[in-house]
């Protein structure tokens, strides 16, 4: 019975008509804002602390799983997919394969962004397949990306790194064009 | 009839604070706990996870995304109810009781150190345009708000609050997993700050960490896996209104959701059949309007069963002998699992030397400022 228009009773609402521009700058349209001010701090664990400290030092580690014998990036303490705890950490290498990429032109805002942004996700060598990071490509024309380029980490200088996913700038093409 | 047991059950924590591990690392510590427990291998056992958060609590959005890898989830039915835990085993026990599932894992956790500014998470729960532009204090004056309204109701004085903070705070002290427990008296409560007065420092319990993780069965499995174990014979919820200004402040939602629950386990006699109860005590009074709502007591007579140790760890009907979220801590979305957790240990005879002697327990939980939501579980063996 609910289906469709009906001649039902109302609430008294405001009679309509169109907004006009003068019904914002008279703030005849009503709204609240609101900016609240909340912020956390995210405890990294184990598996990923060792991780980011291991980036300071412009290294890349990974977990081993020795049932499944996945080699794990992100590491991880355990192996999702066995569940139970991963077995030893592996230093893996700083290149790899671009498995997906898209160029981005607008910011989270939809702003339009200066230069577009090549995202990637990238499988690093030494990992198991498919296993690696999302990040950004950079020293690369949008137009030059594909699917299975091989590529390399451009780190920050070893002063300014913080032990952040941020201490690789980027990943440039490995071949020289 | 359907049954649903609680096969396994596992946790971590519960601490004041966890910088050592992240929330996915304690979570899977309570679930290796539990399945370890429950005797099953999860990747090849579990037909369906439950997990219960808040995103708000936990600062990111979307955490059913998260929750698969620290539960052997992978690939499996994964849920998330943004509520209480009890509010998960109720989901869980309808699982079953539908026959979508046959073991059903229910997880919730609070890693509520991470949270900077918590004043102003709480806040963001108030109403936008009608609750939250108002006033610059800190958002626990709902709290005070509602104390003063319902102790003026019942005519119990500041003594009785008290007096529920200093038998948690010492139930505690045999709980090693308490964080907060303490030997302290009434007239420590009193002096205590009034920082929301009439509400003082020591009457809002703090906040804590850890996970706690349910392995739940339908009958017949269960009793291949444990040939004793827990029943959940009544699961109820409900949410009076999100409006301040109409809501009972005598814990209607914590009446209404515990008739659902006992009449789906059929117990008629709450006061004579409840053997032992962990409450909602986040705020001192809370457990007092929740003795009530749960007809342990008459409305208005809570004060003098108090006085006399009714409600005590020797006394008639035990309530918090964990030492309640007083003692343990604030566990946001998991404070319904530590009170549950506390019922199947009492059940199980694994309490300890804060054992009682106890048949059929139930479990109940608020949703916390500003909410007039809650969910009440009954367990037997």
């Amino acid at each position: 019975m609910a289906v469709g228009k009906k001649d039902i009773s109302a609430p008294p609402y405001v009679e309509g008509r169109e907004l006009e521009l003068e019904d914002f700058e008279e703030k005849k349209v009503t709204y609240v804002e609101d900016y609240p001010d909340i912020r956390y701090q995210f405890t990294a664990g184990q598996a990923i602390s060792k991780f980011l400290n291991g980036l300071k030092e412009g290294k890349i580690l990974a977990t081993k799983c020795n049932k499944c014998r996945r080699v794990m990036v992100p590491p991880r303490t355990f192996c999702e997919l066995c569940f139970k705890p991963a077995d030893e950490w592996v230093e893996v290498r700083d290149t790899g394969t671009v498995e997906t990429f898209s160029i981005s032109y607008i910011d989270p805002d939809a702003k339009p962004l200066d230069e577009p942004e090549i995202v990637a996700v990238i499988s690093i060598d030494g990992a198991s397949p498919k296993m690696g990071i999302l990040h950004k490509l950079g020293e690369i024309e949008p137009d030059r990306v594909y699917i299975g380029m091989k590529v390399k980490a451009v780190w920050k200088p070893e002063s300014e790194r913080e032990g952040m996913i941020t201490d690789i700038k980027y990943w440039k093409p490995l071949e020289v064009e | 009839m359907v049954r649903v047991a609680v096969v396994g059950a596992g946790y971590s924590g519960f601490n004041a604070n966890s910088p050592d591990l992240s929330w996915k690392e304690i979570t899977y510590e309570a679930a290796v706990r539990a399945y370890e427990d429950a005797g099953i291998n999860p990747r090849r056992d579990i037909d369906a996870v439950v997990t219960c958060a808040e995103d708000f609590w936990e600062g990111f959005a979307i955490f059913d995304e998260f929750c698969p890898d620290q539960l052997g989830g992978v690939l499996k039915p994964t849920f998330t109810v943004t509520a209480d835990f009890l509010f998960g085993l109720a989901n869980g026990v309808m699982l079953i009781k539908s026959g979508l599932a046959e073991i059903a894992v229910v997880e919730a956790h609070s890693k509520a150190s991470d949270i900077l500014t918590f004043g102003n998470v709480v806040k963001f729960a108030y109403d936008p345009v009608w609750l939250r532009p108002v006033g610059r204090g800190h958002p626990f004056y709902l709290a005070a708000l509602e104390k003063s309204y319902y102790s003026n109701l019942r005519g119990y004085c500041d003594y009785t609050y008290a007096e529920v903070v200093a038998k948690n705070r010492k139930n505690g002290r045999l709980n090693p997993d308490a964080p907060y427990s303490a030997d302290l008296t009434a007239d420590d409560v009193l002096s205590s700050e009034p920082l929301f007065y009439p509400l003082r420092k020591l009457e809002i319990a703090e906040r804590s960490d850890g996970a706690v993780v349910f392995v739940l069965a339908k009958g017949d499995i269960a009793r291949e896996l444990n040939p004793e174990p827990v029943w959940i014979d009544g699961v109820g919820w409900n949410s009076e209104t999100s409006n301040y200004d109409t809501m009972s402040f005598t814990a209607v939602y914590a009446m209404k959701a515990a008739e659902m629950a006992y009449d789906m386990a059929g117990i008629e006699n709450p006061a004579k059949e409840i053997d032992v109860a962990e409450v909602d005590d986040r705020f001192a009074y809370k457990e007092v309007q929740h003795i009530e709502a749960l007809k342990l007591a008459k409305a208005g007579e809570v004060d003098e069963l108090l006085e006399s140790g009714y409600f005590g760890r020797k006394g008639e009907i035990p309530v918090n002998v964990s030492g309640g979220s007083l003692s343990v801590g604030n566990l946001l979305e998991a404070t319904g699992a530590q009170k549950a957790l506390e019922i199947v240990l009492q059940l199980r005879g694994e309490a300890g030397r804060r054992q009682v002697d106890a048949e059929i327990g139930v479990a109940q939980v608020w949703r916390y400022l500003p909410t007039a939501t809650g969910a009440v579980a009954v367990f037997s063996r």
